[in-house]
């Protein structure tokens, strides 16, 4: 009964269909230490999937794998259901996963259009780039994010911190991403701009976009996920629909690596 | 007057910079006593600066990547050798003296070679991750110990006729009349692409400059190009030349001679040109993005796609190009080949793009800023020749001015932040 009221894209959410991506017993290990080691999680479209975790748990390090930035050493990535080959940006952009990193990835010394075409510009049918249509399409895009942007034509270093970080999500919604993994996408903003990403992730949420949603805040992560992943040591340590644990058990899982009764344990959990 | 500068839309540092050139001239000037600003000096700085002018523009992009070609001088001294050997050794044994293509087959093996050292250079920097500090700082000892290597020191010497008109002189010299249509279609061609930037501007609904600023650009653009041709073409022939040149031509060569003017230097429309290609590359393609993003944050340009190795390795490819490029017109300057050509020319290439508004910190330069910079080194060098100042005086004020110019710059900087 409680299934009927709930919209399409919560119904998907709830664990039902082939997920959007997964990632089997993915592990990768920089000079003997393994920063991530055999995890496995999954997120379905329109879910909001939070992973939780200390600074140096390896969430970071996971959603780089995701995006390309470093090859797993082990593992299985499949999206839709299909494995998926990531050994570049590039091969990620490919299959629809954007990212907004936590430094946000901007090239400082050019303008906004710039920093949202980068590795993606608009030519002109001489091959060069058609900055007039990048530009027209950056102050749609932008528009959208923050209606009162205007300083298209500075380079990004001079704009505000909410400022840059529209420039960064605009990139990431602009080419039709289906997985949108944000980094810490608060942690720069003051309390208007946090609401204001608030709204955006449950737009996209509502257009099917699933979202991997990084933070160390685990009010950010019960605001807005559906469900949530903690990692301690490199290590899962449980996954949990957040309406089913409270944010001290959460708390217990990110510090102790406890998992509680209604959370399906992972290979890092403490016994 | 505030508002109207606005409106102009003038880049602050090209003006503080032409602000600079114009102190220089005309203090020169004065100091010499009008010997200066005479058609005669500004054609023979202009030719002087084409090489230094070149090179800067490929330096412009190596430092706006955040790194640094120490090496420039000594590729060139090794291209300048090898263009050397090949037109007066080499393709004399195929095809005898003053073959019409001899300087063609030249200047495509210094480019070639250049850009070959260039892109193996990079290669070392970019796959393997040597610092290009260390890298070039080995090519300055590498290539000139090879220019020496070539010939054993020897001096190859004289260059081709035609070859030789790279360099300048009386004879790489256009005349009159076609650097008027020179100059005539660099005025129209600015014309027709600020007015079609402008159409494309207001046609996606973007703020234009007002009409008025829009004339008073163009106005600006055509009076220095015109102004230019009007310089090279006041300073004519010497004498004895148009005689010899009469007396070649079967003519009478007593009574009045006629005024030939020198019109543009050949090296120098060469920099004009890798001048105009440069800014092309690097404000209207791909790779000239690519190479600013790289300078603005390396990871980030990783993190979007791009193959930041293959960017860098053709930077790198693009400088040494230019370099054999410079080893032509230097060579042909000199009309000889020297293994000690181009010595402790990368420093002077360093100094033109850096006073030019180059950020040795990266992400940060222009091309139009770095020839400028080359012209500003050229002027002060040639005017304290004029002067009578002696070399070691004239190395302790180059040195100052840049240190001095990089100052001004960061105040600038912080000014405008």
């Amino acid at each position: 009964m409680r299934d009927a009221t709930m919209p399409a894209t919560h119904a998907a959410a709830a664990g039902r269909g082939v997920p959007l991506v997964e990632m089997r017993d993915v592990s990768i290990a920089f000079g003997g230490i393994k920063a991530v080691d055999g995890v496995s999680v999954d997120l379905h479209p329109g879910e909001v999937v939070g992973l939780l975790g200390h600074n140096g748990a390896g969430k970071s390090t996971l959603i780089k794998i995701l995006s390309g930035a470093y090859p797993a050493d082990q593992g299985e990535i499949r999206i839709n259901g299909e494995t998926a080959h990531i050994a570049s940006p590039r091969d990620a952009k490919r299959y629809g996963i954007e990212t907004i990193y936590q430094t946000l990835a901007l090239a400082d010394n050019v303008d906004a259009a710039a920093n949202i075409f980068l590795g993606r510009e608009r030519l002109t049918r001489w091959g060069t780039l058609n900055d007039h249509a990048m530009e027209a399409e950056a102050r749609a895009v932008m528009g959208r994010l923050n209606p009162h942007f205007r300083r298209f034509k500075e380079p990004v270093k001079a704009l505000s911190g909410g400022q840059r970080q529209s420039v960064a999500i605009a990139r990431a919604i602009h080419f039709n991403a289906r997985v949108l993994i944000m980094d810490e996408p608060t942690a720069a903003l003051g309390p208007a701009e946090t609401k204001q990403v608030g709204d955006l992730v449950l737009q996209l949420k509502k257009e099917g976009i699933g979202i991997f949603l990084i933070s160390h805040d685990i009010h950010d992560v019960f605001d807005l996920a559906d469900r949530l992943h903690v990692m301690k040591n490199g290590k899962l340590v449980g996954s949990a629909r957040v309406a089913d644990v409270t944010k001290d058990e959460v708390l217990g899982m990110i510090i102790m690596g406890k998992c509680p009764p209604a959370a399906t344990p992972g290979p890092g959990a403490s016994s | 007057m505030r508002d109207a500068l606005r409106a102009l839309e003038l880049d602050l540092r090209l003006i503080g910079m032409i602000g600079a050139l114009a102190v220089i001239w005309i203090g020169f000037d004065i100091l010499t006593g009008g010997a200066f600003l005479t058609p005669r000096n500004l054609w023979n700085l202009s030719v002087q600066a084409s090489s230094i002018a070149v090179m800067a523009t490929g330096m412009v992009l190596v430092i706006v990547t955040r790194n640094i070609d120490l090496s420039v001088g000594s590729i060139l001294g090794f291209t300048g050798m090898i263009i050397g050997v090949v037109q007066t050794q080499f393709l004399p044994d195929l095809w005898g003296f003053d073959h019409p293509l001899t300087w063609v087959v030249a200047v495509l093996v210094g480019v070639l070679v250049g850009g070959a050292i260039g892109a193996v250079q990079g290669v070392i920097i970019a796959v393997l991750g040597v610092s290009s500090f260390i890298v070039s700082l080995g090519g300055l000892l590498v290539w000139r110990g090879g220019a020496w290597w070539v010939t054993t020191g020897q001096t190859v010497a004289p260059m081709d006729s035609l070859f030789k008109r790279l360099g300048g002189g009386f004879e790489g010299a256009i005349g009159a009349g076609p650097s008027w249509m020179i100059g005539i279609a660099a005025t129209l061609l600015a014309i027709a692409v600020s007015l079609i930037s402008r159409r494309r501007r207001a046609q996606y609904g973007f703020p234009v400059r007002p009409p008025w600023a829009e004339g008073v650009v163009i106005a600006l653009l055509s009076v220095a190009i015109l102004g230019a041709v009007l310089v090279v073409n006041a300073y004519p022939l010497p004498a004895p030349i148009v005689r010899r040149m009469l007396e070649a031509q079967g003519l009478a060569s007593d009574g009045d001679l006629p005024t030939i003017a020198h019109g543009f230097a050949i090296p120098v429309l060469i920099a004009l040109a890798v001048g105009a290609l440069v800014t092309f590359l690097s404000s209207r393609t791909r790779f000239g993005r690519y190479v600013f993003a790289i300078g603005g944050n390396p990871e980030a340009a990783e993190l979007s796609g791009i193959n930041t190795r293959w960017v860098l390795v053709s930077v790198f490819g693009l400088m040494g190009a230019l370099c054999g490029l410079s080893a032509c017109i230097a060579t042909a300057r000199l009309n000889a080949a020297t293994n000690a050509n181009g010595t402790l020319d990368e420093l002077y290439v360093i100094a033109a793009a850096i006073i030019g508004g180059t950020s040795l910190a990266g992400g940060v330069g222009t091309i139009h800023g770095a020839m400028l910079g080359a012209l500003v080194m050229q002027s002060l060098q040639s005017g304290m020749v004029l002067l009578g100042v002696d070399t070691p005086m004239q190395n302790i004020v180059v040195g100052i001015v840049l240190v001095a110019a990089v100052y001004i710059d960061t105040i600038y900087r912080r000014g405008v932040k």
